[in-house]
């Protein structure tokens, strides 16, 4: 255990390090906005890990409140200044964070009542429900017209940006990595495995994944707020977009869910490609139909993810033939520990 | 009291045609614990048919049905063989979730490609007809859209209630296994109550496309609708898909007439709550597995 994990810290290491030293290194626009999104695609995927990947619950909105900590920051900073050289509206990151994660703590309590598939339908339904709002609330919102941020005057615009986006995705896969070897680790993934039972043995469920869901959505919405400022304006069908959704999920179902650096490796792997998507088929409609099309392959061929069909790979050719098929758990324990 | 009467009976109206939307949901739920996320986009694409078929070789909307429902029955079989059927065995029911959104993605993108985005509307000769019946005003299109409704619905729950397919279907809803034991060829069931659950939709497409204006983004608004409609009815439930589409029909139509059409969603995602704090099963559901 011991010696496995220092080789996790070192692997964690050396990513970070390159993800710290890339803004430095590379200075051309097109590639640090890429970089952003990739990053920015990577915090979802790794914070909406943490409830998917790790409890089974399929969450389909989160990106209400990736909105919601768009519009915070947003409209706080319509109405107060961003200071003088515009790094206050990343200082209150996780002002906003908690904020948010605690807002959330009712909601995820009612909809964490349900499971499986209730669970999914009525967390798509706040998607909507947000949306709505954001439309409908114009005394707030501004309704369509959106609300914009003011934008600072930073030497290179996006570094700031990829550096708080950073920071964030550091602290989710470091709540990632830590939760999964801790007492909430086993308590969510006994939930995952059998809910019924994990009470039984006196798992206090309910705790457990309201907990998780709120720090998740916390994580998310710091990023929709980083998101608002990057962009500079926040209108309710992008803030709360299904696509946004749908981004953030499909890296960890690429990369593995449940595995700390699966939904990483997603990430990195499909955001390029959906920009490169965007960018060729960007202007006519068929964007929409490659990615419905990369979404239907990924899910059918690939069903468990890379990391963990790399782990059965690995250990099916150490233990020779004579080993039968690993269950998905432990498949998945031994990659990413 | 005009007013609310008058909401009243063209939320019933509007009631009948989600009650048909939403019976296919339920159905392929209580089928194969599928939810079919692109029910809604299903809907879209029915009424673009419908659309089509009106403005280019002048079929009427309402008599398209009749060619859009096979066409789109065959599309649900086909779409069942392809993604449903490959996923049934080891990653289970939240994938079906997930691909079922990519289908919706990839329906909305083809629809986008067609018939760009702009909102279309299908406006056959009595669109705009309505008939005064002891003083309040009845669109002559929303009640052909509710008798259509009414009569498809019907002939689904003849069709559960006496053939010996619907006997394999209500089987396999109340105990999958014992109706694999007792013969029922389960795949066959699912390939062919997808078809119908889509053939459903595509139907209630060729309504819907005629009351309202629609463009590919519209299933969204369409398909969160009826998740609220199923869950109220209690995931599975026919008639529970029937009674909670009219109950929120109703409640949306006075909502929109007496507050404003803006907030008028509100009370699906509200009853939605209230209806998963007190009685998550839904109203007419089982806990454990929906029955017919």
């Amino acid at each position: 255990m011991n010696r496995l994990s220092a080789a996790g810290l070192a692997r964690g290491g050396v990513v970070m390090c390159a993800l710290v030293a890339f803004p430095f290194v590379f200075s051309q626009h097109w590639v640090l906005n890429m970089a952003f999104f990739v990053l920015m695609y990577a915090g979802l995927a790794q914070a909406w890990n943490l409830l998917g990947g790790y409890s089974g619950y399929i969450s389909l909105g989160h990106v209400a409140f990736f909105g919601l900590g768009a519009y915070s920051e947003a409209i706080l900073f319509s109405h107060i200044g961003i200071g003088s050289r515009g790094f206050l509206p990343l200082l209150v990151l996780p002002a906003i964070g908690i904020a948010v994660a605690l807002t959330s703590v009712p909601v995820a309590w009612v909809a964490l009542r349900t499971r499986h598939m209730t669970f999914a339908i009525v967390t798509l339904t706040l998607l909507f429900v947000v949306q709505q709002l954001a439309f409908n609330l114009r005394g707030l919102t501004h309704g369509s017209q959106g609300v914009s941020v003011p934008s600072p005057t930073f030497s290179l615009y996006e570094r700031p940006f990829y550096l708080a986006l950073l920071a964030i995705f550091a602290l989710a896969t470091l709540v990632t990595w830590h939760v999964r070897r801790d007492r909430l680790g086993l308590m969510l993934f006994a939930i995952r495995d059998d809910e019924d039972k994990a009470r039984g043995v006196g798992v206090r469920a309910t705790e457990a994944k309201v907990f998780t869901f709120a720090v998740s959505v916390g994580m998310t919405a710091m990023i929709g707020a980083v998101w608002a400022y990057y962009i500079g304006y926040v209108y309710p069908q992008f803030a709360i977009d299904p696509l946004v959704m749908i981004g953030s999920l499909l890296p960890v179902f690429l990369g593995g869910a449940g595995t700390v650096w699966g939904p990483v490796l997603g990430a990195f792997i499909l955001v390029p490609a959906q920009q490169w998507l965007a960018y060729r088929y960007g202007a006519s409609e068929l964007y929409l139909i490659a990615y419905a099309a990369v979404f239907l392959a990924i899910i059918l061929l690939l069903p468990r993810g890379i990391l963990p069909s790399i782990a059965d790979m690995v250990a099916r050719r150490r233990d020779g033939r004579t080993t039968p098929r690993l269950p998905v758990g432990s498949a998945r324990e031994e990659i990413a520990s | 009291m005009h007013l609310l009467v008058q909401a009243v009976i063209l939320g019933i109206l509007i009631g009948g045609v989600y009650a048909l939307m939403a019976s296919g949901l339920t159905l392929v739920f209580g089928i194969m614990r599928v939810i079919n996320v692109a029910q809604g986009a299903m809907v879209i694409l029915g009424a673009y048919l419908s659309y089509t078929l009106f403005s280019s070789v002048g079929i009427d909307p309402l008599l398209s049905i009749l060619l859009i429902a096979p066409v789109m029955f065959a599309l649900g079989v086909g779409i069942h063989r392809v993604f449903i059927r490959a996923l049934r065995a080891e990653s289970g029911e939240e994938m079906s979730l997930l691909v079922t959104w990519a289908t919706a993605l990839a329906i909305e993108g083809v629809l986008s490609v067609t018939y760009t985005t702009n909102l279309r509307s299908t406006i056959p000769g009595y669109a705009q007809r309505s008939w005064i019946i002891l003083g309040y005003r009845v669109a002559e299109v929303r009640v052909f859209g509710f008798v259509i409704s009414v009569v498809i619905l019907s002939a689904l729950s003849l069709l559960l209630a006496r053939t010996r397919f619907g006997r394999s279907v209500r089987a396999t809803v109340q105990n999958p296994t014992s109706a694999k034991l007792l013969g029922v060829d389960a795949d066959r069931v699912s390939a062919l109550g997808f078809g119908i659950g889509i053939s459903t939709a595509a139907a209630a497409g060729a309504v819907f496309g005629i009351i309202y204006p629609f463009n590919p983004g519209s299933h969204y608004d369409l398909i969160s609708r009826l998740l609220s409609i199923v869950v109220l009815g209690g995931l599975g439930s026919l008639g529970g898909a029937v009674v909670a589409a009219l109950l929120l029909g109703v409640g949306e139509s006075v909502v929109a007439v007496m507050i404003s059409p803006s907030w008028s969603s509100f009370v699906f995602f509200i009853v939605l709550i209230v209806i998963l704090v007190f009685r998550p099963q839904g109203l007419f559901g089982v806990r454990e597995r929906g029955a017919l």
